[in-house]
């Protein structure tokens, strides 16, 4: 496992200094065509990297934290979602959602003060919804695409958009960056990042049983769960362009799908723009 | 003395069967109502029972069987997943393909079955109209600690019976996130690449299971 890893790491590296494209990564001969990963050759060799510096590093790591009880590790992650509260407030009051913003903010004060810095969430049971939303969704929403697909290194999966909300303005609406002492700032960082590997922990084997193609399995669900999350949960159906050929592919006819938004997450969103119109979403194109 | 207990055996086998088949037609069952029974049925046995905690995957694979296949298009789903190359395939072919993508998937989701604890289903508002033959169903499984998940179906009616062929987990369709990865394998191999891949796969899965 380890020496597999290093050896991944090692060759990785050296080519993404390089950015030659063609390392150790094994490239599927159409790598590149498709549309909405245009830079897959570079992508492929940097989620190997990733895949390395995984097994190498980050989950021997969770797999430790994963030991510490569980109810520590809940306070844990409920206060690291809770450090996200200022941000989900600002996207969705930036998204034109005013009610789930002020929900956000009473949540925030609630679980900081009553909740011991977010330890515990008993803003959940004044019936105050947790949302998820950062600044790649808010881009979304105002009509965004979300452009080629992006490997970041160690992040994992992104597109040029959701990487402009990570790396250029999520850092500002992250309480994490205000804290003054490096220290602690950083100790805070690794343990956030430490927690939510240990999260996916038990995906991990769900992943590697069922994808043909890890890279491009955990690409697409990327890039549909991003659609969903910029259409809370209901994004409309994208047209399926092999219908049209296949007499006997079922789906003539559209399904009843619910136009406007009635989740429990309640949301003005979907009413909101039409975000990703699937004229135009370059995910459409490709089947 | 036998022969009384052997027709005793045979007649409460044949009222289990007829009284199972009638549950499992459960005729013109609305298709919300369908997805509600059936969800609620699974996380309730797997509540009741002990063992599947402790990661009893044949167990699970048995509960699998006998409550949620029977609503399952797997034909269809196979066939959405391969998408073009479904039309020059053999109905050899088709079979295989089906076959090995109902393995495949039965494999993965009764894994993940046997981490759900003590979980709750909420429905989320549906509307369609009666005509439909074609609807979305969607949910939330609550878990006792953590967020819920959402879990959505895509059902199609079949001669008066509605049959699940797609779902969706966390804004991530099954068969939307197989396409590409089927597609990979086609244009590299043919659609008998993809079948050996798929066969590989399941047999590999099979092997590490016993190891």
């Amino acid at each position: 496992m380890i020496p597999t890893g290093l050896r991944r790491l090692l060759c990785t590296g050296a080519v993404l200094v390089a950015l030659g494209g063609s390392g150790c990564a094994t490239l599927p001969p159409n790598a590149g065509q498709d549309p909405r990963d245009p830079w897959e050759k570079v992508n492929r060799n940097v989620f190997a990297f990733n895949e390395g510096f995984d097994a190498a590093l980050l989950k021997p790591v969770a797999e430790l934290y994963a030991k510490l009880p569980e109810g520590l590790r809940d306070c844990f992650s409920n206060a690291f979602f809770n450090l996200r509260g200022p941000s989900t407030a600002i996207n969705n009051a930036l998204q034109g959602k005013p009610t789930e913003a002020a929900s956000d903010v009473g949540r925030f004060f609630i679980n900081t003060t009553v909740g011991l810095a977010g330890c515990f969430d008993p803003a959940s049971e004044f019936g105050l919804e947790r949302h998820r939303e950062d600044f790649g969704q808010t881009l979304g929403v105002w009509g965004f695409e979300p452009g080629p697909f992006v490997m970041l290194p160690v992040l994992g999966p992104s597109s040029v958009r959701d990487a402009v909300g990570i790396l250029a303005v999520e850092p500002f609406l992250d309480l994490n960056f205000y804290i003054d002492l490096p220290a602690v700032e950083y100790s805070i960082l690794g343990l956030r990042i430490v927690n939510e590997r240990a999260e996916l922990l038990p995906a991990d084997r769900l992943i590697n049983e069922a994808a043909l193609d890890k890279y491009s399995f955990i690409r697409d669900g990327y890039l549909q769960r991003r659609r969903s999350l910029v259409y809370d949960g209901n994004p409309p159906r994208e047209p399926d362009e092999d219908d049209e050929t296949e007499p006997d592919a079922g789906t003539k006819k559209p399904p009843a799908e619910p136009a406007e938004d009635l989740t429990p997450s309640g949301a003005a969103g979907a009413e909101m723009t039409p975000a990703v119109s699937p004229m135009t979403d370059p995910s459409v194109k490709l089947h | 003395m036998p022969l009384s207990r052997i027709l005793r055996n045979i007649l409460l086998t044949i009222a289990t069967l007829v009284a199972g088949g009638a549950h499992a037609q459960a005729p013109d069952a609305a298709p919300d109502v369908l997805v509600r029974d059936l969800t609620t049925t699974v996380l309730e046995t797997i509540k009741a029972d002990k063992s599947f905690a402790a990661g009893d995957v044949s167990k699970v694979q048995k509960l699998v069987d006998e409550k949620v296949l029977p609503y399952v298009d797997f034909q269809k789903m196979t066939q959405l997943a391969v998408g073009r190359g479904w039309r020059n395939a053999s109905p050899e072919q088709r079979a295989a393909l089906t076959r090995e993508f109902r393995t495949l998937l039965v494999r993965t989701y009764s894994g993940a079955l046997s981490q759900v604890k003590d979980h709750q289903v909420q429905m989320r508002p549906y509307r369609a109209q009666a005509t439909d033959t074609d609807v979305l169903v969607r949910t939330s499984v609550v878990p006792s600690r953590g967020e819920p998940i959402q879990l959505d179906y895509r059902l199609e009616k079949q001669n008066s019976a509605w049959k699940i062929y797609d779902v969706n987990v966390l804004g991530v369709w099954l068969v939307e996130n197989y396409k590409t990865q089927f597609a990979g394998e086609i244009s590299a191999g043919g659609v008998d690449g993809l079948i050996k891949s798929l066969t590989e796969r399941n047999r590999a899965l099979d092997s590490s299971k016993k190891a």
